[in-house]
């Protein structure tokens, strides 16, 4: 029962991060119908805003270390701990949330610049020069990565208050030993509040209603004398936040390098795919689907019916909803169903 | 595109010719370019037979797998198993090669063909990081994991105890029945297949099958208007193609008879896709020079580090020759594949075609400004540029 618990939990978790990224991914597609390749280069983007952040909070000058009484000593110590003493200790702690108000509008600007100055001429384009072409990005992309941060995996710490473990077990009333991260509970939190977000925005805002009146018939809402070139713009800068996000909160739980988008990229299209290309709710089910199933097919006892499922589980799912049902799962009749 | 026109067989027969010629003399030819060191030129080739092969599939049918790397991978984990069971004898370390992967593609073609457009992409991805994701994990007792697959001092290799070669001290290599993998006569090896399978995928070309492939990739609705069913054909396009990555597979076992499950991920897969199209996707020899071009960049661009190039710049005066050699050395050593991102992205932007599509375009361009001279000659002349550009 413990166990079950936790791989549920395990598995929200991980489909949290899943269904983020493939949220912004299936967005793009609905509304521009451009196949972003690139995306989960966007979402490793993301992940080093949190490492330019925490470089840029721990800039450090050489201080004597008066500890040290028989020679000369000196120690790094961050420019903010020595103007802010213990605030400043605290900003550096906190450098992972506090990464999430450079992502917002770094993430936004990177997204408006990709989709003006080269998504845009792709639109009528075949779908397989849309792969191609930000298939190239993501490379050129996680290359420029590569050169300014290095290829080692950066860590990043989540703050000292949330490092630890929650005793989940006592509120659920399973028993003090079941414990769950703190941060990888946060990470869940957040990613239902972003995607509530995301939903709200497009379910509940006039512009969002336009943005889902462009997506079921563009050519009506152009003749209705609605820029709707400039909204769709708009929703893929937010597409990009939203995966930016989703890589900024990831870093206390993966340590990012420059091929964590690659990585990422593959996993979120087979969400995508799932759960309908173009259909929002089927990306967030998809997400959150795999995410339990990865978990518990990760479980010894699966694993001894079924040795490597854990490995191919999610690629599985995939093959079979592709070859049953190829709109996927909450995908609308008729789209992409070839 | 151009290309249906009907080339007649003697033609070929020179085309073949010439390319046998070019490609033998290789080590000549490239030694101004600094670029004949067997190494490379088995790449070359090895590469070359691979985008070949992906050409068939890709540039004929237009259906854009991102999972070939997965048969490339069966060959060279085929090929070592028959080097340490059976024999240091290539032979039937390619065979075996190629048959594998031959079946394997026919398995993950009969389910993944049954979808096409970016279902297809996405179906082959997957299939792809299925097997390396086992061969990394549960496959270990076969593929090594990690470490990857190697040749033992204790390998059994049956058929070479039986006709009485045992080994010295030393690892054996590969060879052709003592011919050695590795070297001058590595590369005539890897040559000689190359150019056997450029035959065969000369001869795909301009058959009918070729024809029908094309019909495909150009409409497969009215293909089916007209009463021919199209998988048989997709599916055999699949399965050669899949055999085609499986000898080049063999042939890296080969020529180093290492494998590894890297060779599998999908990245890998994007190798093949970024050498097709910078040659040029259902061009006969453009994906051969995608091949040659990538590998040979690669191979320069991978040299030059921080000290060669101060020195390439150090004609310029102290304080800018730092910061320029830094922003060049972004581009090349370690950050080729910035480079190659780059390039790829240009040919896909302005030049669809690729290599070959700039070529006719550069050559279009030649003959305009003949166009001048007389008219009965400029109007030859078109015609031969319209057969050339029908050969190539």
């Amino acid at each position: 029962m413990d166990a079950i618990f936790l791989q549920i939990l395990n598995g929200l978790d991980k489909g949290g991060a899943y269904a983020l990224i493939a949220l912004g991914l299936t967005l793009v597609f609905g509304t521009l119908g451009v196949v972003n390749f690139a995306h989960g280069a966007i979402f490793m983007m993301g992940a080093f805003c949190a490492v330019t952040l925490e470089k840029l909070l721990t800039l450090s000058v050489k201080v004597k270390d008066e500890s040290v009484t028989f020679f000369d000593a000196y120690k790094e110590t961050p420019y903010l701990e020595l103007w802010f003493g213990d605030t400043g200790t605290a900003i550096i702690d906190w450098s992972v949330p506090l990464s999430i108000i450079l992502a917002i509008p770094v993430m936004l600007l990177i997204g408006i610049v990709m989709e003006r100055s080269l998504i845009r001429y792709f639109y009528k384009r075949p779908h397989a020069e849309q792969i191609l072409v930000t298939f190239g990005l993501a490379i050129v992309l996680q290359e420029l990565v590569k050169a300014t941060f290095g290829a080692n995996p950066i860590p990043q710490g989540a703050p000292d208050i949330v490092s630890g473990s929650a005793a989940v077990g006592a509120i659920f009333g399973l028993g003090e030993a079941v414990v769950y991260p703190w941060w990888r509970l946060i990470y869940l939190a957040f990613s239902l509040v972003t995607i509530g977000l995301v939903f709200s925005f497009l379910h509940f805002t006039t512009y969002g209603m336009v943005v889902r009146a462009g997506m079921a018939d563009r050519e009506t809402v152009e003749l209705l004398g609605i820029n709707i070139e400039r909204r769709f713009t708009i929703v893929f800068g937010i597409a990009a936040v939203v995966a930016g996000l989703a890589g900024v909160m990831y870093t206390p739980v993966l340590p990012p390098d420059y091929h964590l988008g690659m990585d990422f990229l593959v996993l979120s299209f087979v969400v995508v795919v799932v759960g309908g290309m173009g259909s929002l709710p089927g990306a967030v089910a998809a997400g959150f689907l795999l995410g339990i199933l990865q978990s518990f097919s990760s479980m010894t006892e699966v694993k001894d019916i079924f040795p490597g499922i854990d490995q191919i589980i999610i690629y599985l799912v995939a093959v079979v909803i592709l070859l049953t049902r190829p709109r996927g799962l909450l995908g609308r009749r008729g789209v992409m169903e070839s | 595109m151009s290309n249906t026109k009907i080339v007649s067989p003697k033609k070929d027969m020179i085309f073949m010719a010439i390319l046998s010629a070019v490609v033998l003399t290789m080590p000549l030819w490239l030694q101004p370019f600094g670029a004949a060191y067997p190494d490379l030129m088995q790449k070359f080739m090895i590469f070359g037979i691979f985008a070949i092969g992906y050409n068939i599939l890709f540039g004929l049918t237009g259906y854009l797998s991102f999972g070939h790397a997965a048969f490339l991978g069966v060959g060279s984990y085929t090929a070592v198993w028959s080097f340490k069971l059976l024999s240091m004898n290539v032979i039937p370390a390619m065979i075996f090669g190629t048959v594998l992967s031959g079946l394997f593609a026919l398995a993950i073609g009969f389910v993944s063909l049954r979808r096409s457009g970016i279902y297809f992409s996405i179906l082959t991805l997957a299939f792809a990081q299925m097997s390396y994701n086992l061969a990394y994990s549960v496959l270990t007792p076969i593929t090594n994991g990690e470490t990857g697959l190697q040749l033992e001092q204790s390998d059994p290799r049956v058929l070479d105890h039986m006709s009485g070669i045992v080994p010295d001290g030393s690892l054996p290599t590969p060879n052709l029945f003592g011919i050695e993998g590795i070297g001058y006569s590595g590369f005539y090896i890897c040559a000689a297949l190359m150019l056997i399978s450029f035959f065969i995928y000369l001869r795909i070309f301009r058959s009918p099958f070729g024809l029908k492939l094309r019909a495909i990739k150009s409409n497969q609705n009215r293909m089916g208007y007209t009463g021919f069913s199209t998988r048989p054909y997709l599916m055999t396009a699949f399965v050669i193609s899949g055999m085609y990555a499986g000898l080049a597979g063999s042939l890296l076992a080969v020529t180093d008879p290492l494998a590894g499950a890297e060779r599998m991920q999908w990245t890998a897969s994007g190798e093949v896709v970024l050498i097709t199209i910078l040659g040029g996707v259902g061009t006969l020899i453009g994906p051969l020079l995608g091949a040659g071009i990538i590998k040979y960049f690669e191979n320069i661009f991978s040299a030059f580090n921080d000290t060669v190039l101060l020195n390439a710049f150090s004609f310029l005066p102290d304080w800018l020759a730092h910061p320029v050699a830094s922003v060049v050395g972004l581009f090349v050593g370690e950050g080729w594949h910035l480079t190659l991102g780059l390039v790829f992205m240009l040919i896909v932007i302005f030049l669809p075609g690729g290599i070959m599509e700039g070529i006719s375009r550069l050559s279009r361009l030649l003959f305009k400004r003949n166009k001048s001279e007389p008219k009965s000659d400029g109007h030859e002349s078109k015609e031969k540029e319209q057969t050339s550009a029908g050969e190539v």
